[in-house]
């Protein structure tokens, strides 16, 4: 039973990692989980060029959503946002390392989303569940930003 | 403490097995369906009538002269008869069959609203009211160029009465409230809110998803205008609901949607539409889920919506009253008493709801997690999810015992 809320998890919901907010950030992003109205905001600090200096979140949710959002965080240093935009959804269920039910996908995927939301400064077009919207298709995007 | 059975002659367990759904194990236990405030169990009755129209009576309404469309039509006006009876309703013409809640309000929000809401009139809405309550005349105001306020609850959850006063002096052209909260469990004033709205000029609409299936009703004593009700919350089927109106109101106002059913002729040149309700039934109707609906009124009218009504109101007591055996749980809404029915939202600190709920299935406890479509009153309260156990009239004090244990249970999960 206690296999979604194992140590790991509970460790990251009650002390998330990266949490707070980039006053200096090059990149942002807001968005809410509509399934139950909690929001996460990520800020990030761009190196001068492309790549990730810095990242925070803050916001209130559930423990998976801030897991995830936690767990995300702490291995984005360094990436491009291209990099950011080709992280497929499994990067996230890798982390997080426990079976995810579609109802908690939503929670699961919102640190994601709002991750490669803010590289292309927009909403970035994705389903949460199913193949469809693969989000390395947003890809395409960056190059007219 | 005593089950319900024990101390009140409710036929609880006669009840109880009128409901299939009720029978079903979830993580290897019976359920306990604490959610039939986003939906309620379909009661077998309802099944059965549906079934019986859909395999011998189906047919068209309103169209043939043969024997099948005159069944049907007879089924589905009777349908009608018994929504207009079960809500005390003058006139079963005042009765218009619609999806559900929504389109009810959204009916109202197009026909009357574009007959008669224009730049700079107001629409005065409550901080508790559901979405479907609030978005169709936000974007009816968008369209007239209207303003919309909102009247205030105080922190027992209980709308502002003097603020609400305060706010008709403004002029509004309708009053839409809900009749009780969806997430604060509130009744609200409907007969006082009522007069006060018509002296100053302004007619109500009251969203009555929440309240139908556990007050009886009397349209002429609530004094409203409009009020919106939908099956499914009443242990009917999904898919239909009822919009009432009074009637001279009705006939006034334009069409809806336009099609079928709802003309008196269509020529090159235009079209003159029918009488009321056809007026706003376009199209073939949910005529199956209208039986199904009126099927399972008229089983809530032979248990009588007064016995319905206090076995709610002590299910609802009894979680008020254990609830807070659980460290670190706040209960939103008025404390125990009469301006008290309906849900019960909480939060555990340290918990979220969503994990709340989560931990309570796996106990087979069914409760809603979330916004509950709710967000301008979530914003008041100062939360983003609450978690809501709600009641029907097969909610057992066991059920409330189990829902405490797993809330127990899921503090221990969280280590708190």
């Amino acid at each position: 039973m206690d296999e979604l809320y194992r140590d790991q998890i509970l460790e990251h919901y009650k002390r998330p990692h990266n949490f707070g907010h980039l006053d200096d950030a090059d990149l942002e992003f807001e968005d809410t989980n509509p399934f139950c109205g909690d929001e996460q905001h990520v800020t990030i600090k761009l190196d001068g060029g492309d790549r990730v200096e810095a990242i925070a979140f803050e916001g209130k949710g559930c423990a998976i959503s801030t897991a995830a959002t936690s767990l995300l965080t702490d291995e984005l240093v360094g990436m491009s946002r291209e990099e950011l935009l080709r992280l497929p959804k499994d990067f996230v269920l890798e982390l997080l390392g426990i079976e995810i039910s579609a109802t908690r996908m939503k929670c699961a995927m919102l640190g994601l989303k709002i991750v490669k939301s803010a590289s292309i400064g927009q909403p970035a077009e994705w389903e949460d569940e199913g193949e469809a919207g693969d989000p390395s298709e947003a890809v395409a995007d960056l190059g007219q930003s | 403490m005593e089950p319900a059975t024990a101390k009140s002659s409710f036929p609880l367990e006669k009840v109880r097995a009128a409901f299939p759904a009720l029978e079903r194990e979830v993580h290897g236990q019976p359920v306990a369906y604490l959610d039939s405030g986003a939906s309620a169990q379909r009661v077998l009755a309802s099944i059965q009538a549906v079934d019986r129209y859909e395999r011998r009576h189906h047919s068209n309404v309103h169209r043939g002269s043969h024997t099948l469309s005159a069944e049907a039509t007879e089924a589905y006006e009777g349908a009608r008869a018994t929504v207009a009876d079960h809500i005390g309703a003058g006139d079963r013409r005042e009765v218009v069959f619609v999806r559900n809640a929504t389109e009810a309000i959204n009916l109202v929000a197009h026909a009357w609203g574009a007959a008669n809401v224009g730049a700079g009139d107001r629409i005065l809405l409550t901080e508790m009211e559901h979405h479907s309550n609030i978005v169709p005349w936000q974007q009816l105001a968008e369209r007239a160029g209207a303003e919309i306020d909102w009247a205030p609850i105080d922190d027992e959850g209980l709308l502002d009465m003097g603020a609400f006063a305060a706010l008709l002096e403004r002029g509004p052209k309708l009053v839409a409230v809900t009749h009780v909260s969806n997430v604060l469990g509130t009744e609200n004033p409907l007969a006082e809110i009522s007069r006060l709205a018509h002296a100053a000029g302004a007619l109500v609409l009251a969203d009555g998803a929440q309240a139908a299936p556990k007050l009886g009703l009397d349209m002429d004593e609530l004094g409203v205008d409009f009020y919106a009700i939908t099956g499914h919350k009443l242990y009917g089927p999904t898919g239909i609901g009822a919009l009432w109106g009074r009637l001279e109101l009705l006939r006034a106002l334009p069409p809806f949607l336009g099609g079928g059913s709802m003309i008196r002729k269509v020529t090159r040149d235009g079209t003159t539409y029918a009488d009321v309700p056809a007026r706003f039934e376009a199209g073939t109707p949910a005529i199956a889920q209208a039986i199904g609906m009126a099927s399972a009124l008229r089983w809530l009218d032979a248990l009588g919506m007064d016995a319905v009504l206090e076995h709610e109101r002590q299910v609802a007591d009894y979680a008020l009253e254990r609830l807070p055996e659980v460290p670190g749980l706040r209960i939103f809404g008025p404390p125990r008493g009469a301006e008290r029915i309906g849900p019960v939202s909480f939060e555990i600190e340290g918990v979220h709801a969503h994990d709340v709920s989560e931990i309570l299935d796996r106990h087979g406890v069914a409760v809603r997690a979330g916004h509950h479509c709710a967000q301008i009153l979530m914003d008041r309260l100062g939360v983003s999810a609450t978690a809501r156990a709600s009641f029907g009239v097969y909610t057992t004090t066991e059920e409330i015992d189990r829902l405490v244990e797993g809330l127990h249970d899921a503090r221990k999960v969280f280590a708190l």
